[in-house]
């Protein structure tokens, strides 16, 4: 935990600096007559983020807060936990590719298979239900097109019957 | 009495059909939201505010505003029947709720706390509707600086009362009022912090993202890793005689429970308070003036009462500053202000005056949204039963599912997804090295408003600061937010005056 603790200091540090590198493009100064300028905004709250999380980083080499405990408490739960950001990054990833709805399926099913260990009857069920409520709640009812990707002519059917 | 009519002609609005309908959707919807272990109000109204385009601005707030009421219900009943709190606001309900469950009184535990929540309800919604004119009035005689003011002051109560490490609250603070200002300046209209001209961010970071990024998919993943095993469900069944015996058993508690509003309700209009520390007190009260309190703890029908009455209050008083003044006591609120926005609905004194029915349309449903959230509630227990045992995988991975669709759906822009996917992650870590997470959500809504104000009243003055400390309601915030901003630095000295003497003796 304290290593994890200094490691998401050092972040937000770098994070902050980062920040302030980008607002300098406008005006980070009190303009005479006006006020801050328009980069003042983010430069200087981006600076106090930077002093908060240096003071955050030193006092963790003066007082140990949270030694002894763990960050992750159950270290069998982490390649999950992995697994899980990375099937849910994948899908988004593949949305502009294979479209939205294959996409959602294949997570769905590889999901429910292999995190959650459940029966194919539930699996088929909720992977082949929930692209079709999707496309009725989104695409008919709410008039939001979906990417589709290269699945796109196979909804050109679909669009005659419902637009 | 003018309220009285105001109220009359909100119930106009509040009682058409699809509106009835829309608070039965949403209070049931509620409270399966808040009764699965981990999902509460927050997450319930992030995930389907981007699902409510289906409906006209009103109803659809009146929708959200449901769901809020009906998962501060269901909170209660997986604290009661699985021992793990629905969410944080629902914690002091295991303390008596859990026990009284494994003695088999889970039916009765389950009453006490939807009619519990029931009083909570009407006797904090009594006490909005008197206080919302009057607060929307003197709210009308803010300028720019008194805005500022009176965020800044948002901000500080969480620093000198969140509870929170002192430190990481400012940096918390601080990150969501510069993801705020991210895309177009709103004076010059230039593009800031577009980090390299990526198009995406030129519209700025919707609070929305930040939103389904941490209450849902940091939350799904917070909760694969602390509820790896599936717990044991207690079975509640329900009989006439536990609903005359509930009913009989709260006729004798009306003190505590009248307290506990009252009390909630105060507590919950404090942005860094909110429905958590507002229920916790109320049990700690119930407990000191209790005649017998070595029951508590151990399945005393009063200890599932008094935490319920308060938390459902402490929601009904998180609205009013957030309707009234524009700022959002919670972060349920401050999701509920942003969907307003989106709808062009600006909360704060001037929808009193332009969007009369509105107001008073949602006003008005918070009452029929509280009576069909307790006949709901006890009508809807062996459900409750039946969909605790559904499969954590199944629920993340539905949870999933809607975070990318519906950060999707309201830009249609595949940047918001990915965004969602990294807020989600870094939410997680930040939540697990103890970051509290409401005050970014709540700085990134206000930071417009923030800036705007502050750069607004220093244009009226050609740049003199002075404004704000010579304007009497803005130094009187101002005066608060310092002492507010100083109280961690005071404890802190307190504690090291009080160690100094210990060696010596």
């Amino acid at each position: 935990m304290l290593a994890a603790d200094r490691l998401i200091a050092l972040a937000l540090m770098g994070l902050s600096i980062y920040f302030m590198w980008h607002a300098k493009a406008l005006p980070i100064g009190w303009v005479p007559n006006a006020g801050p300028g328009g980069g003042a905004f983010p430069f200087w709250l981006s600076a106090i983020m930077l002093a908060a999380s240096t003071l955050i980083l030193l006092r963790s080499f003066v007082s140990h807060p949270h030694e002894g405990e763990k960050f992750f408490p159950d270290a069998d739960a982490i390649p999950q936990i992995a697994g899980v950001v990375g099937l849910f990054v994948a899908t988004i990833a593949v949305i502009p590719f294979i479209g939205t709805y294959l996409a959602l399926m294949a997570f769905l099913f590889i999901y429910l298979k292999f995190f959650g260990h459940h029966g194919w009857l539930l699996i088929g069920i909720l992977t082949l239900a929930t692209p079709v409520v999707v496309f009725f709640f989104f695409e008919v009812t709410l008039k939001i097109l979906l990417p589709k990707g290269w699945t796109e002519p196979f909804f050109f059917p679909l669009y005659a019957m419902f637009f | 009495m003018e309220v009285l009519g105001l109220l009359a002609d909100g119930f106009a609005t509040s009682l058409t059909p699809l509106n009835i309908l829309i608070v039965i959707l949403g209070v049931t919807a509620g409270l399966f939201i808040g009764a699965m272990p981990g999902l509460g109000s927050v997450n319930g109204v992030a995930l389907v505010l981007p699902l409510t385009f289906i409906v006209p601005p009103t109803s659809a707030i009146i929708l959200l505003a449901a769901i809020y009421y009906g998962a501060m219900y269901g909170g209660a009943v997986s604290s009661i029947l699985l021992g793990i709190p629905g969410a944080s606001t629902a914690v002091a309900t295991t303390f008596d709720g859990r026990p009284m469950a494994l003695q088999g009184k889970a039916g009765l535990a389950l009453i006490a706390a939807a009619v519990a929540s029931f009083v909570g309800g009407t006797i904090s919604v009594l006490l909005f509707t008197a206080f919302a004119a009057p607060l929307a009035e003197l709210a009308l005689k803010f300028g720019p600086a008194e805005e500022f003011a009176l965020v800044l002051l948002a901000f500080t109560t969480f620093v000198g009362l969140g509870g929170d490490d002192t430190l990481k609250t400012i940096v918390m603070i601080c990150l969501g009022l510069v993801l705020s200002t991210v895309g177009l300046d709103m004076i010059s209209g230039q593009p800031r912090l577009v980090f390299g001209d990526i198009p995406g961010f030129y519209a700025g970071i919707s609070f929305l993202v930040l939103a389904i990024g941490v209450y849902g998919v940091g939350e799904v993943l917070y909760t694969i890793e602390t509820a790896r095993t599936s717990p044991a469900v207690s079975t509640a069944r329900l009989r006439m005689r536990d609903l005359v015996e509930g009913i009989r058993e709260m006729n004798k508690m009306w003190k505590t429970m009248s307290f506990g509003s009252v009390l909630g309700f105060f507590v919950g209009m404090l942005p860094a308070a909110g429905a958590t520390p507002a229920s916790l007190m109320s049990y700690g009260l119930a407990r000191t003036f209790s005649k017998k309190p070595e029951t508590f703890g151990k399945g005393n029908i009063e200890g599932v009462a008094a935490p319920e009455t308060a938390n459902n209050a402490a929601s009904t008083g998180s609205l009013l500053p957030m309707l009234t003044l524009g700022i959002p006591g919670s972060p349920t609120t401050a999701l509920l202000l942003g969907g307003m926005v989106m709808w062009g609905l600006m909360p704060g004194p001037m929808l009193f005056i332009e969007q009369k029915d509105f107001v008073w349309g949602l006003i008005s449903s918070l009452y029929t949204a509280n009576l069909a959230a307790v006949l709901i509630n006890i009508a809807l227990i062996p459900l409750f039963v039946w969909a605790l045992r559904m499969p954590f995988s199944v629920l993340c991975a539905m949870v999933l599912v809607l975070c990318i669709l519906g950060g999707f759906a309201p830009s249609q822009k595949l940047h918001d997804v990915w965004l969602i996917a990294g807020f989600g992650v870094a939410g997680y870590l930040l939540r697990k090295a103890d970051y509290p997470l409401a005050p970014l959500v709540l700085a990134l809504v206000l930071g417009p408003l923030m800036e705007k104000s502050f750069r607004q009243a220093l244009i009226s003055t050609q740049g003199d600061p002075m404004i704000f400390f010579s304007r009497p309601l803005s130094a009187t915030f101002m005066v608060l937010a310092a002492i507010f901003f100083a109280l961690p630095l005071l404890k802190m000295l307190r504690q090291r005056l009080s160690k100094r003497p210990a060696p010596a003796e």
